[in-house]
């Protein structure tokens, strides 16, 4: 595969004393944080933590100082990121601003946009979430048939987005919708624009839609005849597909596609009474790091690094919902220490969700595929 | 790949694949196993300077780094390393770390704990390693039983010893267990360079192979193990090279947790790439006359040598878990901050 190549980044100067930093706003934090929470990890809700995160300056960490971002380097804040993750902190209040839309926004959105929106997300006051899936458009997302109307004034919104997660929690969704009709013969993805949807504006109803857990943390959201400002569109209408795709990249690659099973693995680390499945884990570990890491500096360098994402998206959701099926070939769990068997329990039921959410599992290897030249 | 000017380990690594694509094919490695020694590909290779890459400049070395080192080692793997080159780089620099000049010609590594000797018997000269001492032997003045791997490569086992030429004490940076680290890092880089060649391979075959009208690369099933192929050779690659940065920083003896990790991962992906690049061949894939199996047997060997998974991840494990869950984590990121901890 001579296209893909992953070569070896350094962790930036000064990570030490910035693991050190975060490490002790998580112990503070985190001490009364359970094993489900842990678990959850970044699909975990939590305004709190979120502005205290915010006031440490560890939200929009590379965004420029004019939008209350902090000018630091991407690979810094990959060392926030992982903390984060390695901790089980409950980062979703600010997760996807920081990791998407925010970098979005500042890619194509408008100086009032960013000015609106950018510093509330680094203040960790800002909520985002993703409107792309509908109940007939998952994996073929290109079929989505929200659409937006131009109105006097700006835009009519009608449809139906599903499975977005916090929507009920949020303060804005950045939905991918249609604004004119795919041309017969014409690529599908043509005619669709991205739009910063305001979840207080009227005709929005947010219903939540309780997961295998017992929880809620995705929903069904509903447009009737909503109207956008003339200022909602994102970018250049038309051109929201290549605008979503380009997300994707930053959606793909980080290190929340390789840690979503760690506290686990550690709790296990603990007891476990045979060492080689612990070495295998770590190893595995260990090398998605640092495929990982390749990937941010690809990003930081200005590339972007789709095919290479998606690589280590699947091989590192493989690996993450491998841990729960180790640990039990290592020890029986309900006889085990009870913190481990709550993150077991609770890891074991969200472990489904890897592969599936921010592209699957079939989808990712398809988009390997066409890079090896099979299809 | 583009030529890097500031990366000696990529231009030498060019050139041995250049090298090995003209001079190097299916005959070479079935003459290997018949037990041949390769000499044309061998005294190719030696004149390229490839012996002396870790050998300090002080010493008429190159002073590459195992950084640099590492891709000329993915580069031979790629072609089922035809000829001890990787062995005699791994022992020209145990050899002038140890103060020992190392002499021309094919040199063996033979190792304390290990009961055969990769080429051995062609080896003109043996670099005997044992705790942190290196001892430069005569290969000729040894007695040798002649053995071989499952790729039918030479392993060869010493039945009677001859009195060092040289002997020497490795710095601390080395270790105790150097031999065993040098080829187990070298084993990972050639399993990853063996593992791309094999996943070109099927992609190619996938193309051309028609069933049911069509190329098997147009059914998904096959995409999707290609694509799960392409992920474990990726990682075994990436698993390598950081082992080889880890060297480079830490000393063989200090990066005995990457190399480890390297191994583990690269013998992971030979099992499960090989197990697709079959799949996807099919019968004619095992036949002997296909090229496939020379691959396969030594990627399914090399992951035997120098320490299993199982061997390496008894130590990763028991290393971490002697840190305890808590202190797993500030552990692995300490081990490529580049700060020192307080
Ligand atoms: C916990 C969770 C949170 C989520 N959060 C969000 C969110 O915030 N915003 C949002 O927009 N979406 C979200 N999603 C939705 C997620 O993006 C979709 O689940 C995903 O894109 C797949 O769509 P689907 O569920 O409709 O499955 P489908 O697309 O119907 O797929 C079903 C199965 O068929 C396979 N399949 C589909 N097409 C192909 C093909 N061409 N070749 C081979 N196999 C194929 C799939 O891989 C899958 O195995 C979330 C999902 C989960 C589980």
């Amino acid at each position: 595969m001579a296209g893909l190549r992953f070569d070896l980044r350094d962790s930036p100067p000064g990570s030490a004393a910035l693991r050190r930093e975060v490490r002790a706003f998580l112990a503070e934090q985190g001490r009364n944080w359970t094993p489900e929470v842990r678990g959850r990890s970044w699909m975990g809700f939590d305004r709190d933590f979120t502005r205290a995160v915010g006031a440490r300056g560890w939200i929009g960490m590379t965004w420029p100082k004019r939008y209350g971002g902090h000018e630091r380097s991407a690979m810094e804040r990959y060392v926030v990121l992982e903390e984060m993750l390695a901790a089980g902190a409950p980062v979703g209040a600010h997760w996807i601003g920081d990791r998407q839309s925010g970098p979005l926004l500042l890619r194509f959105g408008t100086e009032a946009q960013r000015m609106r929106v950018l510093p509330a997300i680094a203040r960790g006051e800002a909520a985002f979430c993703i409107g792309l899936s509908e109940p007939d458009s998952g994996s073929d997302l290109a079929s989505l048939r929200t659409r937006a109307e131009r109105v006097p004034g700006g835009w009519r919104l009608n449809g139906r987005k599903i499975w977005t997660s916090f929507a009920h929690l949020c303060d804005w969704m950045i939905a991918l919708v249609r604004t004119s009709p795919a041309e017969k013969d014409g690529p599908r993805h043509a005619g669709l624009s991205q739009f910063l949807v305001d979840l207080r504006l009227s005709g929005i109803s947010i219903r939540p839609i309780r997961e295998l857990t017992g929880e809620e943390g995705f929903n069904e959201v509903t447009f009737d005849d909503v109207l956008l400002p003339e200022d909602a569109l994102i970018g250049r209408e038309g051109e929201g597909w290549a605008q979503a795709t380009s997300e994707l990249a930053f959606e793909r690659s980080g290190p929340d596609r390789i840690l979503s099973s760690y506290p686990l693995l550690a709790a296990t680390a603990e007891v476990a009474p045979d060492p080689v499945p612990i070495g295998r884990m770590v190893a595995r570990l260990v090398t998605l790091r640092a495929m990982s890491l390749s990937v941010a500096g690809m990003l930081q360098d200005g590339q972007s690094p789709a095919r290479e994402a998606a690589l280590v998206k699947d091989l590192g959701n493989s690996f993450e919902q491998s841990v729960p099926e180790r640990v039990r070939d290592l020890l029986d769990v309900h006889n085990g220490p009870e913190e481990l068997r709550r993150l077991h329990a609770y890891v074991t039921q969200v472990a489904p969700t890897f592969s599936l959410r921010g592209g699957t599992r079939e989808i990712l290897r398809g988009i390997i595929a066409r890079e090896l030249g099979l299809r | 790949m583009a030529m890097h000017e500031d990366d000696p380990g990529a231009m030498l690594a060019e050139q041995v694949g250049r090298l090995l694509a003209e001079r190097a094919d299916a005959a070479s490695l079935r003459a290997v196993e018949r037990g041949e020694w390769p000499a044309a590909i061998w005294d190719a290779l030696e004149a390229l300077g490839l012996p002396l890459t870790l050998v300090p400049e002080a010493m008429g070395g190159a002073g590459l780094g195992w950084r640099a080192a590492g891709p000329v080692f993915v580069a031979l793997g790629h072609h089922g390393a035809p000829a001890p080159m990787g062995e005699t780089v791994v022992a020209a620099a145990l050899l002038s770390a140890a103060g020992i000049a190392p002499p021309a010609g094919p040199i063996a590594i033979a190792r304390d704990g290990a009961d055969c000797v990769p080429w051995g018997r062609h080896a003109r000269h043996l670099a005997l390693c044992e705790g942190d001492t290196v001892a430069l032997v005569d290969a000729a003045a040894l007695q040798w039983c002649h053995g071989t791997n499952i790729a039918r490569e030479p392993r060869d086992r010493i039945t009677g010893t001859g009195a060092p030429l040289a002997e020497g004490y490795l710095p601390a940076r080395f270790g105790v267990e150097a031999g065993l680290l040098g080829v187990a890092l070298l084993r990972a880089c050639l399993m990853a360079g063996a593992l791309a060649a094999v996943l070109d391979l099927a992609v190619d075959y996938a193309n051309t192979r028609k069933q049911f009208g069509r190329p098997i690369g147009r059914f998904q099933a096959i995409q999707q193990q290609l694509a799960a192929f392409a992920g474990e050779a990726a990682a075994a690659q990436v698993a390598a090279a950081n082992a080889c940065r880890a060297a480079d920083r830490h000393g063989l003896g200090g990066a005995a947790f990457e190399i480890g990790c390297a191994k583990i991962v690269a013998g992971e992906a030979a099992g499960a790439g090989a197990a697709i690049a079959h799949q996807v061949f099919a019968a004619i894939g095992f036949t002997e006359e296909h090229v496939l199996h020379h691959l396969t047997r030594r990627l399914w060997s090399w992951r035997e040598e120098a320490g299993t998974e199982r061997f390496w991840a008894a130590r990763v494990g028991r290393e971490v878990q002697a840190l305890g869950g808590a202190a797993l984590w500030p552990f692995l990121t300490a081990r490529d901050d580049q700060d020192p901890m307080p």
